[in-house]
């Protein structure tokens, strides 16, 4: 039995083959069905995203395993598996394990840390125990990278700090105000950073939302959009104390908002905090404002070196989870082998019982007349003989399974007392 | 060696530990750290405990009417309070600059006589005189805590302000928790200070009869508890908060311990009766 890992990643394939390969979920029973037609395939989980498409398999033969599933999702896709070729990795054993943990603890992800893919892997393996395609091995397997996938999360600050723009936007003000649930945010201007940011304060559960623009229809119907309130652009400084949080993107070449009137609607809200986000390139806010005690500018620069060195951080702790990960492997791997071992026993057993109760058969013919308890002592002592003869044996398997060697001890067995 | 003092040693070692180990988790977040240092102030803060007890029960009244077991006892508060906001806030971090201070409170107790001051006026040994000083010094530990917080929220408020976004600013909590922990210090340590200089005051009177003696010490007091009473009137009427607020906290503290020292260290220790 071995684990195989056969797919392509946004590390492998850009994105003209990426688009060509996916397994899309409401065909997933069928393909999931395909899968375990293939040779020597006994358990199967199919993930797809859209940077990543893999079947994690188990096989009984390695480099054939391989070949199968690498023609698999080729004949799947509908694609010849030239095309493929170089954009396909293949994982087998050890490397395989450490593989599916990597994923799970979103450390081979486009963006390090990122939490969907574990929600991903989840759904996969949700689908694939439904269609009864998995097995032991992967149910293990699935379920110890689901939780070597939590010990990173909560052992390192890998998924702690914001990596894109937006986001960290919203995390700056957590810091700022601690809970967002009573503040209110006003958006001036469009654009798709500012709207994206908007969504990730709706998200984080702001009180309301104002939206002002130049053109009025444009804030209505952005308002609309987010269930706020419409501004008009000329009340923006009549209002201004009374939001927590300023967002802006406008087109306009001079500052929307200066030093005086912010200083004006700091004394209006007895100095409560106020945060400016400021996207706009020319800058809609006069950069002086930071100055002003309780008062927080970011623009776009500040907020991508917040980034920057958030996704420095987020190197940092994942050079830690990749040492959680080893250790994790090695307890997986060492399950593994011990399963390998296992049936080789009962077999080693059954072999020598087999032999015994033969040659008992005959002994009993041959003596004719004994008596219940005489044949039960025969019985006994022959069972005793074989669980002696077989106690060293038996224990120095279990033993060697668990080290490198492991394979090597199983398959001399099996040969040496031709179990297969 | 006395119980009341090897168990004030074993207390102010276990500070010294949980101090040092939360300077390790400031900079290097991981949970052993952060276990180390709140398990050792916490058996500290037990131990702590025992001592003043042992020496209670040997004066037969709170020996605080020296400067060490004053000072020992505004320690104990602190830590004291550190624990109740650790576990009704649960922000880990703050024991990191708490802890220093308790630790220096320790530290100079330490370093001063340990014999128990006898009460020279007998009725002021009943209550009086120990209720005042205690008050005072819980006052002073929440004071403290203020201070301590006020310094967090200088440091991250500098990190927001100048962009600098590194350990410190993911470890400290937000603005607005610690503004608001910066006020519940004053708003507990306030009225604590007040009824301090209250029962100070029919102390003071006790002794001379009737008449209000204006020493160094009295007008110091009533300076900080005038500099207190400004801030927190500014806090609740005025809409001070933030950066003034902290920066009024942490100078109004280091004044209140310049003049403890000063006054204590030369005009003599505690309440001296003659």
């Amino acid at each position: 039995m071995n684990i195989v890992v056969v797919g392509l990643s946004h590390k492998t394939a850009p994105v003209e083959i990426r688009e060509k390969v996916s397994f899309p979920s409401e065909k997933m029973p069928d393909y999931l069905h395909d899968l375990l037609t293939r040779k020597g395939v006994t358990e199967g989980v199919i993930l797809s995203t859209c940077n990543r498409v893999e079947v994690i398999a188990i096989t009984s033969h390695i480099q054939d395993g391989i070949e199968e599933l690498k023609n698999y999702i080729a004949d799947a896709n509908g694609i010849s598996i030239d095309q493929l070729g170089n954009h396909l990795y293949s994982h087998t054993s050890e490397d395989a394990i450490k593989h599916v943990f990597r994923v799970a603890s979103s450390l081979d992800s486009m963006v390090v840390g990122e939490p969907q893919i574990l929600g991903q892997m989840k759904d996969a393996y949700q689908d694939a125990l439904e269609h009864n395609v998995t097995g032991i091995i992967l149910n293990k397997l699935f379920s110890k990278a689901f939780s070597v996938a939590k010990r990173v999360r909560t052992e390192t600050n890998i998924a702690s700090s914001a990596v894109s723009i937006s986001y960290a936007a919203v995390e700056l003000a957590k810091k700022i105000f601690g809970s967002l649930e009573d503040k209110r945010v006003m958006l001036i201007g469009a654009g798709e950073m500012c709207e994206l940011a908007a969504r990730h304060f709706i998200n984080n559960g702001i009180n309301e939302i104002l939206v002002t623009n130049r053109t009025h229809a444009r804030a209505e119907k952005l308002a609309h959009e987010f269930g706020g309130r419409a501004l008009l652009f000329e009340n923006v400084y009549l209002d201004l104390d009374e939001v927590d949080i300023i967002l802006s993107s406008t087109g306009s070449p001079i500052p929307i908002i200066n030093a005086a009137q912010v200083s004006e609607a700091l004394h209006k809200r007895r100095n409560r905090p106020m945060f400016f986000i400021d996207i706009a390139v020319p800058r809609d806010i006069d950069p002086a404002i930071n100055k002003l005690d309780n008062a927080y500018l970011y623009d776009i620069d500040d907020l991508q070196g917040v980034v920057e060195s958030n996704k420095k951080e987020r190197e940092k702790e994942a050079a830690a989870a990749e040492k959680i990960i080893e250790a994790e492997i090695g307890q997986f791997h060492a399950w593994l082998r011990s399963l390998d071992v296992t049936p080789t026993i009962v077999s080693l057993r059954k072999k020598f019982d087999e032999v015994r109760m033969l040659e008992v058969q005959k002994l009993l013919l041959r003596l004719g007349d004994l008596s219940e308890n005489d044949k039960k002592t025969i019985e006994s002592a022959t069972t005793a003989m074989i669980n002696k003869i077989l106690h060293m044996p038996v224990s120095n398997l279990k033993k060697m399974a668990d080290t490198t060697e492991g394979d090597l001890y199983i398959d001399s067995a099996r040969k040496l007392f031709d179990l297969d | 060696m006395n119980l009341g003092l090897t168990l004030f040693r074993f207390a102010t070692t276990f500070y010294l530990l949980g101090t040092f180990a939360y300077a390790i988790y400031l900079f290097f977040p991981k949970k052993w750290a952060y276990r180390t240092a709140s398990l050792s102030l916490l058996t500290g803060f037990v131990l702590h405990t025992g001592s003043f007890t042992s020496r209670i029960s040997i004066a037969g009244f709170p020996p605080v009417t020296n400067l060490h077991d004053a000072l020992s006892f505004m320690a104990w508060a602190v830590i004291g309070i550190y624990l109740v906001i650790l576990i009704w806030y649960k922000i880990r971090i703050i024991g990191a600059f708490i802890s220093p201070l308790a630790l220096v409170l320790m530290l100079s107790a330490y370093s001063l006589p340990k014999e128990i001051a006898p009460i020279v006026v007998p009725y002021l040994k009943t209550f009086w005189l120990p209720a005042h000083i205690m008050l005072v010094f819980i006052g002073n530990g929440f004071l403290a805590v203020a201070f301590a917080v006020a310094i967090m929220y200088m440091i991250q408020e500098y990190q927001l302000k100048t962009k600098k976004i590194g350990k410190l600013y993911r470890a400290l909590p937000s603005l607005d928790v610690l503004d608001n922990m910066n006020q519940k210090a004053l708003l507990w340590g306030f009225p604590l200070l007040t009824l301090g200089v209250i029962s100070g005051a029919i102390v003071v009177q006790q002794m001379h009869e009737g008449l209000l003696v204006w020493g160094k010490r009295e007008i110091w007091t009533l300076m900080i508890w005038l500099l207190y009473a400004v801030l927190l009137h500014g806090r609740i009427y005025s809409g001070w908060r933030g950066r003034k607020a902290s920066t009024i906290s942490i100078i109004s503290f280091i004044i209140l311990l310049v003049t403890f020292f000063g006054i204590n260290l030369t005009v003599g220790e505690g309440f001296r009766f003659h």
